[in-house]
């Protein structure tokens, strides 16, 4: 018992260093992940589809395609898995760290990068380092996808005229006959500058375990 | 003497701020005075005149014709006066640059009414003192309401917790150090204090402690400094009036009673909880049933604004009948009303809203101020140099104490913790204002009041003239964050809906139940319960980034009127337009399409026959870019106008691109309907093309559709804007758009507009 309690927690400190979490939250986030995959190794997108709390999310598609999504995995390939280990499942998570009062400005900076690129990568859906305009209105009509039919009309209207709206701070003069291909990943770090997203984008990962108290359990 | 106009004409803005200040005191003491026969008054009506016609054939004394009874309208000409005074004050304050930008508003103020007090008792007169009766009911409830109806909600839920803190705990400990350590003040032999008890210094240190919102506000208006601190703060200064509201009674109470027993202590707890949850309670009752009552009012839009107002001000009273906290009732009541109302009300009533609560709030604000500095020149006053000093100093350290500790305790919750920066900001900026002072007014033992009053308005004096003044460059030396000023954008709106629902997920799948995951469950229940009973019409079932989106339309085509024509543009000046971003077809070039000589014609004849005003000009393709008839105010005109030209744009860029993208499904059709929704029907842009079949609308929309002319069905259709209208404007609007039907929508660029590109289609 002894051997393997120090095995672990070497295998968590690796995994502590690589993300940033301490043992306790990573130890919750194993319990969860068993209780996701049903005490397997990997969690397939069929694990994450059946937990009820997601039903009612409008953009649950693309919340379970981003932890399927290699490129959040911060190792420069592209595509996507079919089945994530508990590592892979935890470099996900560490994106939603918040920053801590010892958090330097410079780690703010690249905490901040790092928060837009995982937004950034779930809007770009096909990979080629710009979000179309077609890719924006999809990403507004699943943002509505739960109003009905005066949402779908609306919807591009709206991403029309954000779209607009980010060419029009970026590239204020262009000629009636360029053609915007779409967001960069700077032009969308610029719009979305206001925000501060290293001190929005994040949730409160407890250091108490709470999964045998939860019912949000995945059938299994 | 007469009273003189001032002279608007006169050279430079310095005269004229001192000669304002110098007529208005003069008239206002001449006001205050009362034997004042000479008095000309030569507008006065004579009602007097017809009963002395059918007396003056009796008597035989001469006809009058000009008397004088300046009695009959003593009281509202003096009101009146007064806050024509204090207003003209605060119109110098603004022309006179340089003073204004050292010294806050809120210091001039006093000072005037420090003058003006002054010259009073120098004529031997009786100066008005700050009644707390008229405080407490007439000048203070508009600030207030103004406060709470424009409160940020997000900033104030997310930090809800904090702001709490350090209401309640943070004014109970301020409370009580400030009323120990006086007493034992007081223990201290040579001061001649020896009188004043425990429960006293205890019922002082209770007044003394709470952060004003009046000061605060008045302070940090100016500054700008960013939102945290500022709802930091401000809440702070609302939320702790239910603790100064059940101290105050309680060591009232028992300054009479002169013991307090634990009992009594823990009773006092309870009615903590009764005070501020009672006062929420009937804020939030008032605030649906006007929420409820706005939903009927689209009949009736002029008397919306009253609705609120009188709603608002019915919880304030209602809960000072039970001795509840009034500040937070109105506080509930205008957070809770405002989602549904102005999703209810007109646009017209929402701008009367906003600036009847701003005017109200403004005038009593300074007749506040003007107040407070005639009271300190003409109350009894009892110095006691030991008294006063010790009790700015410990109010001072009691703050900076508080802030201190309970930041420290505060940060292991928070997230985004609290810098020292941050916590110097929130210590210095508890300022402390009128309503300490009415409150130790309010007191009825004679002989410690003059003295509290003394010390209260020495603090008050010391908080906003120091504090007030040294605050705005210790925030730029420190280099506070400040508020960010430019407005929301669409993608902002955008990205915070994503991201609640992005963390909402991410909590689900981590199998937690947080913050979202509460605000996502509450947001449903809102969405599927409240929004349909408390908003009429579609609007209820709107999604929030719909209303934003609107609201952002409306702003937009607002700039547009107001800017008149296009050369003044608004902030964004941009030649990039919609055309810019939409994806071409694969064939890039502008082929004339080859349609018929006879299709042609047709569309030529029903665009030509259904246009209304060509005064325009396609300039160039900025959406910015609209030459706008001035004499018309009409909004939605004006917004039709500006779709008109998308429209045009874009009709003449399809009709422009090769033939074969005309044999698409017909379905490109907008109607009105009566409540103003402009519905889209589209078909191949939609990816997913869900929306290729036309919708079935509401039955006032088809009779509408049923007119509409065949031949622009097939092709050359543009494509409209789709927009959902906002809520509707006024009803004389809604006539306007029925006749601005479907046809209309297409309009005709004219045979022989610009040569450049787009416009034209004909050869």
């Amino acid at each position: 018992m002894g051997a393997s309690q120090t095995r672990s927690e070497h295998k968590y400190q690796d995994l502590m260093d690589k993300t940033g979490f301490s043992l306790e939250q990573i130890k919750n986030l194993h319990n969860r992940f068993q209780q996701l995959s049903g005490n397997e190794e990997t969690i397939r997108r069929e694990n994450l589809d059946n937990i009820p709390a997601l039903a009612k999310n409008p953009i649950r598609k693309q919340i379970i395609g981003a932890f399927f999504d290699k490129r959040n995995q911060h190792q420069q390939e592209v595509g996507s898995f079919e089945e994530i280990s508990f590592e892979q499942f935890l470099m996900v998570m560490s994106h939603f760290r918040p920053p801590t009062l010892k958090t330097t400005e410079e780690e703010k900076e690249s905490m901040r990068k790092e928060k837009l690129r995982f937004l950034f990568n779930m809007h770009d859906t096909d990979n080629d380092g710009t979000i179309t305009l077609v890719e924006y209105r999809k990403v507004v009509e699943e943002l509505l996808s739960k109003s009905g039919a005066i949402g779908q009309e609306v919807a591009k209207a709206i991403a029309d005229a954000a779209m607009l709206e980010v060419a029009s701070t970026n590239v204020p003069h262009m000629a009636p006959d360029d053609f915007y291909e779409g967001i960069t990943f700077e032009h969308f770090e610029q719009i979305l500058n206001g925000l501060e997203m290293e001190s929005r984008m994040h949730i409160r990962f407890l250091d108490v375990d709470t999964t045998t108290v939860r019912c949000g359990r995945s059938t299994s | 003497m007469a009273v003189l106009r001032p002279g608007r004409g006169s050279s430079g803005p310095r005269l004229t701020g001192s000669v304002c200040v110098w007529l208005l005191v003069l008239a206002s003491v001449a006001s205050a005075s009362r034997d004042n026969e000479t008095w000309r008054n030569p507008a006065r009506e004579t009602p007097e005149d017809s009963r002395h016609q059918t007396n003056s054939s009796a008597h035989r004394k001469a006809f009058p014709v000009l008397s004088f009874n300046y009695d009959h309208v003593r009281k509202p000409f003096e009101i009146s006066l007064w806050i024509l005074l204090a207003l003209l004050m605060k119109l110098g304050f603004h022309i006179i640059p340089r003073v204004s930008n050292v010294v806050p508003e809120s210091c001039l103020l006093i000072v005037v009414g420090l003058l003006v007090g002054g010259i009073i008792k120098a004529i031997g007169e009786e100066a008005p003192v700050l009644d707390s009766k008229l405080f407490f009911l007439y000048l203070l409830p508009p600030i207030i309401l103004d406060a709470g109806y424009f409160l940020p909600i997000r900033p104030f839920t997310e930090n809800m917790g904090t702001i709490l803190v350090f209401a309640v705990v943070g004014t109970l400990w301020n409370a009580f150090f400030v009323g120990g350590m006086m007493y034992g003040v007081c223990r201290i032999e040579g001061a001649q204090l020896g009188s004043v008890d425990l429960l006293s210094c205890l019922l002082f240190g209770s007044i003394i402690s709470a952060v004003d919102p009046v000061a605060v506000l008045a302070v940090f208006e100016e500054i700008h400094i960013n939102e945290l601190l500022h709802i930091l703060v401000f809440g702070e200064s609302l939320l702790n009036d239910a603790v100064t509201v059940v101290l105050y009674h309680l060591f009232e109470e028992f300054s009479h009673a002169g013991t307090v027993t634990v009992g009594d202590a823990l009773l006092g707890v309870v009615c903590f909880l009764v005070v501020s949850l009672g006062g929420v309670l009937v804020g939030a009752i008032y605030g649906i049933l006007g929420a409820f009552t706005s939903r009927f009012t689209s009949h009736t839009r002029v008397i919306e604004p009253l609705f609120v107002f009188l709603y608002s001000y019915m919880a304030y009273l209602s809960a000072e009948v039970f001795h509840l906290s009034g500040i937070m009732s109105l506080i509930a009541c205008g957070v809770m009303m405002r989602p549904y109302v102005e999703a209810n009300i007109s646009h017209k009533s929402y701008t009367t809203i906003k600036y009847f609560l701003k005017m109200w709030s403004s005038v009593s604000e300074t007749l506040i101020f003007i107040f407070l500095g005639v009271s300190t020149v003409a109350g009894p006053h009892a110095w006691n140099w030991t008294f006063v000093i010790f009790t700015v100093i410990l109010c001072l350290v009691s703050r900076v104490l508080g802030v201190i500790g309970l930041t420290y305790i505060i940060n292991k919750f928070r997230i985004v913790k609290l810098t020292k920066k941050d916590q110097f900001i929130v210590a210095y900026g508890g300022l402390r204002g009128a309503i300490a002072f009415s409150l130790g007014f309010l007191l009825t033992n004679n002989e410690m009041k003059n003295m509290f009053l003394t010390a209260i308005i020495t603090v008050i004096f010391f908080t906003v003239f120091v504090q007030g003044m040294t605050i705005r460059p210790l925030v730029e030396l420190l280099a506070v964050k400040r508020k960010k000023e430019s407005k929301r954008s669409i993608n902002e709106e955008i990205h915070t809906q994503f991201l609640d629902h992005l963390l909402t997920g991410i909590e689900d799948i981590c199998g937690h139940y947080g913050h979202h995951h509460w605000k996502d469950k509450l947001n449903r229940f809102n969405k599927a319960y409240v929004k349909r009973l408390l908003i009429a019409g579609e609007r209820s079932t709107e999604p929030q980034l719909i209303s934003f989106y609107n609201k952002m339309e409306m702003k937009q085509a607002m700039m547009l009127v107001e800017s008149g024509s296009a050369a003044k543009l608004p902030t964004i000046v941009s030649s990039v337009s919609m055309q810019n971003i939409q994806p071409k077809g694969p064939a890039r070039r502008r082929a004339i399409p080859s349609i018929s000589k006879s299709r042609e014609e047709e569309i030529r004849k029903i665009l030509r026959a259904n246009l209304q005003k060509t005064r325009q000009r396609l300039r160039s393709y900025s959406r910015h870019d609209l030459l706008i008839d001035p004499l018309e105010d009409n909004v939605s005109e004006i917004r039709f106008r500006r779709q008109r030209v998308e429209m045009e744009r874009r009709m003449s860029h399809y009709l422009t691109v090769p033939a074969n993208r005309q044999e698409t499904p017909p379905v490109r059709k907008v109607c009105f309907e009566s409540e103003n929704q402009v519905y889209m029907y589209d078909d191949s842009e939609s990816p997913t093309g869900r929306a290729s079949q036309p919708q079935p609308s509401p039955p006032d929309a088809v009779s509408l559709l049923s007119e509409s002319p065949r031949g622009p069905d097939q092709g050359g259709a543009p494509r409209a804007k789709g927009n959902a209208q906002p809520r509707a404007k006024a009803p004389d609007d809604q006539e306007e758009q029925e006749q601005l039907k479907l046809s209309r929508c297409l309009s005709d660029p004219g045979p022989n507009k610009d040569g450049e590109g787009n416009s034209s289609f004909l050869s």
